[in-house]
């Protein structure tokens, strides 16, 4: 009884949904950008910018859809079936399973744009308490007895996965290369966490309106949003002197945009991130621009870090997450090892 | 069953509904099940040993069927407690009560989730005064049980509502007049008549609990070997593109909660005897 009309809603919604993309196939063009959560800021700003610009220069409009989740869970989505034209996800591990898993995009899928396929940068942060009360200012007082840390799971998130290697190529740095002092160094960060969440903006929440945690470990535009309105006279932005280099990567899906005649669209649209006005929308949604021309205007949002890029500790991202984030991996060790 | 077949119906023959209940099943259950069996069969056996009694998955089932368990002992009494409430009694606001009651079954999960949490946590209403009794509860294990019982009450209370709606006051009177006391009349009288149905509820509490996943992600923490639930390890294998670890976890709890609800049912249709004899 109760379904009745939930299931008509539900048929005229199907309905309506064929319909009106039946239409547009006709005269436009529309294409799916999967990407993860912190974008969607950013992409609601660039895909109108872009359509603008398609428009003018192609006379033809086009329709950008955005998707966005947890990074991997995005990657996911598109290995089991999602038709993306194109990805923009947090880490090139997942658009790495995409071609691994599914063959959907060549392996050398990195290569094809500049800059290592990494349009926009941003580096891993900390947000503390108002005034910091506990005094952090850099890696190794988020291991002093007695700090609550908040940071999600390296398992589920792709932003916790950067944190991870942040500290450890931190540990890493300090002890000049030593792996058993590192790992040493990110078991007793992780014993000042008192909460995993699965994803980026959850551990945001935790943090910001559940108040608990002392500093909360994350991406430099997720925080630099967060401190934006109403967070400006609650929290205080902590820049460590050294930090990771984090590259969110783009693709085409190559045999969806084949399979729906969007690879021009879909290559253009990827192009135009690293055009002036794709690099100055970044810089304004908090990444950091690529082309030196706009991240010199927006230095002042920016501070200074001394940045290690992945590739100087961990090679590449199938070696960064077989020695750490697989299972009996480095991460799970410390929780085996602390049960024992 | 030869009797039933006999017996003329209303509706179409035996053979067409059977056929059809059959093919409805398949597609909506069995296909998809036996899917998560033939997914597993890329693991070796040694790989599937492994990966289901690996130390955080055998601490994920306690906390998942114990949390699940206690919860549906939980909503069997306060459940029942409810459900008597609002049959026996009239007071304002009763229809209001009865339908809040259904609210956890509509209740998108993930928005009961960071209710609670919000609620439980150490600066929400209630969780700021457990938290100076030096009880935590979210973030913990309790957080679990407390998301848990919320979503299983109304499976409680609307399987135990029609009995004991069904069960005429006079019942009790004729029990009153034929000498039993108040525990007596309780005891031989009621229990009985709901017992069954109670059971049933709880079960079903039971069942929904070990599935859930929505509203315990936010309040649990996600601790490795102290607050994470199976639904979460089977999720983080995904996320890693682990298919084939996810589907032999996902293998487990199939297999465990059919042999709980079969379990179930035999309690069932043994205490449902057992009443019919007397």
């Amino acid at each position: 009884m109760i379904l009745k009309p939930f299931v008509f809603t539900l048929a005229l919604l199907t309905g309506g949904l064929a319909f009106t993309s039946s239409i547009h196939a006709a005269e436009s063009v529309s294409i799916l950008n999967v990407s993860y959560d912190p974008t969607r800021e950013l992409y609601q700003e660039f895909n109108a910018a872009f359509a603008k610009h398609w428009q003018a220069k192609t006379g033809q409009a086009i329709k950008i859809l955005q998707s966005h989740g947890g990074s991997s869970k995005q990657a996911r989505a598109v290995i089991d079936g999602l038709e993306a034209d194109v990805v923009t996800l947090a880490l090139a591990y997942d658009i790495d399973a995409i071609s691994e898993k599914a063959g959907l995009l060549p392996a050398n899928w990195q290569s094809r744009l500049p800059n290592n396929s990494a349009p926009y940068l941003s580096t891993i942060v900390f947000l503390v308490r108002k005034g910091n009360p506990k005094g952090i200012k850099d890696w190794d007082d988020l291991v002093k007895p007695g700090i609550s840390v908040i940071t999600p799971n390296p398992k589920t998130s792709g932003a916790a996965r950067w944190n991870y290697l942040a500290a450890w190529g931190y540990a890493l740095k300090q002890s000049g290369g030593d792996e058993t002092k590192a790992r040493d160094f990110v078991s007793r960060l992780f014993k000042n966490v008192p909460v995993l969440d699965s994803g980026a903006r959850g551990a945001t929440t935790t943090f910001a309106e559940r108040g608990i945690g002392d500093v909360l470990i994350n991406w430099e535009n997720e925080i630099l949003l967060s401190t934006k309105g109403s967070g400006k006279d609650k929290f205080d932005i902590i820049v460590p002197p050294l930090s990771i280099l984090a590259e969110p990567t783009v693709s085409l899906v190559d045999k969806i945009v084949d399979k729906r005649g969007t690879r021009q669209a879909a290559q253009a649209y990827l192009e135009y991130l690293y055009s002036e006005e794709g690099q100055e929308i970044a810089g304004k949604n908090y990444y950091r621009p690529q082309l030196q021309s706009v991240a010199a205007k927006y230095a002042a949002t920016f501070p200074k870090v001394e940045l290690f890029t992945l590739k100087e500790f961990f090679g590449d991202w199938q070696k960064a997450h077989k020695t750490h984030f697989a299972d009996d991996g480095t991460f799970d060790q410390i929780y085996l090892k602390g049960a024992k | 069953m030869s009797l039933v077949l006999k017996q003329p119906s209303v509706l179409p023959g035996f053979g067409l509904t059977l056929g059809f209940a059959l093919f409805y099943f398949s597609l909506i259950v069995l296909i998809p099940l036996s899917g998560l069996f033939v997914k597993t069969t890329t693991l070796t056996w040694e790989q599937f040993w492994h990966t289901v009694t690996e130390p955080r998955a055998m601490a994920s089932y306690q906390l998942t069927f114990g949390a699940s368990f206690l919860g549906a002992l939980i909503n069997g009494f306060f459940g029942s407690v409810v459900a008597w409430v609002l049959v026996r009694y009239r007071f304002p606001g009763r229809a209001i009560v009865d339908a809040l009651v259904d609210l956890p079954f509509a209740l998108p999960t993930a928005v009961a989730g960071i209710a609670l949490t919000a609620i439980y946590s150490s600066n929400g209403w209630i969780g700021r005064y457990l938290e100076t009794l030096g009880l935590k509860v979210a973030f913990t294990p309790l957080g679990v049980l407390v998301a848990l019982t919320f979503i299983g009450l109304p499976f409680v209370v609307r399987t135990v509502q029609p009995v004991l709606q069904d069960l005429d006051m006079e019942v009790e009177e004729a029990a009153t007049t034929l000498g039993a006391n108040r525990w007596q009349t309780f005891r031989a009288v009621i229990v009985p008549e709901v017992w069954p149905a109670l059971l049933t509820g709880m079960a079903m509490a039971f069942a929904r609990s070990v599935g859930e996943y929505g509203s315990v992600i936010f309040i649990a923490g996600n601790m490795p070997l102290k607050s994470e639930i199976t639904p979460l390890l089977i999720m983080t294998k995904l996320e890693q593109y682990d298919y084939a670890g996810a589907t032999a976890l996902g293998v487990v709890m199939l297999v465990v909660s059919f042999v709980l609800a079969l379990m179930i049912n035999f309690i069932q249709w043994w205490s449902g005897r057992r009443h019919t004899v007397r």
